[in-house]
């Protein structure tokens, strides 16, 4: 069955057509995954916990500020505080993709609540946006299971790998980070508001590093949001 | 112990960001303006993160024009501009970071 063959024929094949839709982001994610696997111990946490925090939170951006928030001292409050904010934005998300997947069942609810991710949500919604296509939730499930069990295998091979290699910093891989984050912000630069909110962002990081308690990256993160905001209404009404 | 309770918090309000918006579906809707001002978090955060392990890799900022880090995200944004391929950008980044270990 080739890619662009419509939802209409039956639960299992558009469950496995949403599988093969998520494979190519494995490529992406699965670096990201080893990553994380890799540096959880360097800033304290247990191998049990490190995988934990894939099983359960499975949002790769939060995880990783978290460690560099767990790593520089802060407060389990501003942690989960930090994790809210910069996780709110999946009710866009939710918002956009709700009334695509049809009359939702309150019992699929919590199922495709928990699997929705930046590449969840992007894949399936390209999909619906195609002519001819119709909501399936089936499709959608597999785009999410299949990205769930990249994300968590490749956090325990990073695990694994993290036995071998005792000092991932030596080696430079605490960068893999930071250099993951350069590519995927490079496409979303295309508005004077975006550059905005990058220079905000960065400035104020650097500005406020000595707020105590690592209280400075929650406080860039909604001064730039708060300034690309600004940025992208004043440009409107001129 | 600790560990166990952050992880559930976070897990937390995660699924609620998730799960909110989908159980009041047809009820409520987001604010035009909230929704414009979410837009920009995902670009704030990663900023945040790129720039705090760039110039501040061990928690405090350290301006260093000999740092590799430095010189490994300028050969990651360069090839992030370029490109457009995060796999492309993260090795570009590690190359920039090791040959300037060697180098400087």
């Amino acid at each position: 069955m080739d890619a662009d063959t419509p939802f209409t024929t039956g639960l299992g094949s558009d469950f496995w057509s949403g599988v093969r839709a998520a494979l190519p982001l494995w490529l992406g994610i699965t670096p990201y995954g080893l990553a994380f696997g890799l540096l959880g111990r360097t800033v304290g946490l247990s191998d049990a916990a490190t995988q934990a925090m894939s099983l359960l939170v499975f949002a790769g951006s939060a995880q990783f500020l978290a460690l560099g928030l767990i790593g520089g001292g802060a407060s389990y409050l501003l942690i989960v505080l930090t994790t809210l904010v910069i996780n709110l934005r999946h009710l866009l998300y939710a918002a956009s993709l709700g009334p695509c997947l049809g009359k939702l069942p309150e019992r699929w609810k919590p199922a495709v609540a928990f699997l929705l991710t930046d590449e969840a949500y992007a894949v399936t919604i390209d999909r619906f946006r195609r002519p001819g296509a119709m909501p399936s939730r089936a499709f959608y499930l597999g785009v999410g299971l299949a990205m769930y069990t990249d994300w968590n295998v490749s956090t325990a091979l990073g695990l694994a790998l993290g036995s071998l290699v005792p000092d991932p910093a030596a080696l430079g891989l605490d960068f893999a980070l930071p250099a993951t984050f350069i590519g995927l912000l490079a496409p979303q630069l295309h508005s004077r508001a975006a550059w905005a909110t990058l220079v905000v962002a960065g400035v104020a990081v650097l500005a406020l590093s000595s707020l105590p308690g690592r209280l400075d990256v929650l406080t860039a993160i909604i001064l730039a949001a708060t300034a690309g905001w600004g940025v992208e209404t004043w440009l409107r009404h001129s | 112990m600790a560990q166990a309770f952050l992880i559930l918090a976070m897990a937390g309000v995660t699924f609620l960001t998730r799960y909110l918006l989908l159980a009041l579906l047809g009820r409520w809707q987001l604010p035009q303006g909230l929704s414009r001002w979410l837009a920009h978090v995902p670009t704030a955060a990663f900023t945040v993160i790129v720039v705090r392990g760039t110039l501040a890799p061990q928690g405090q900022v350290d301006v260093d024009p000999h740092s590799p880090y430095l010189w490994g995200a300028l050969a990651a944004g360069l090839v992030a501009w370029r490109s457009k391929n995060v796999l492309l950008t993260i090795a570009a980044g590690l190359a920039g970071l090791w040959l300037t270990r060697v180098l400087l």
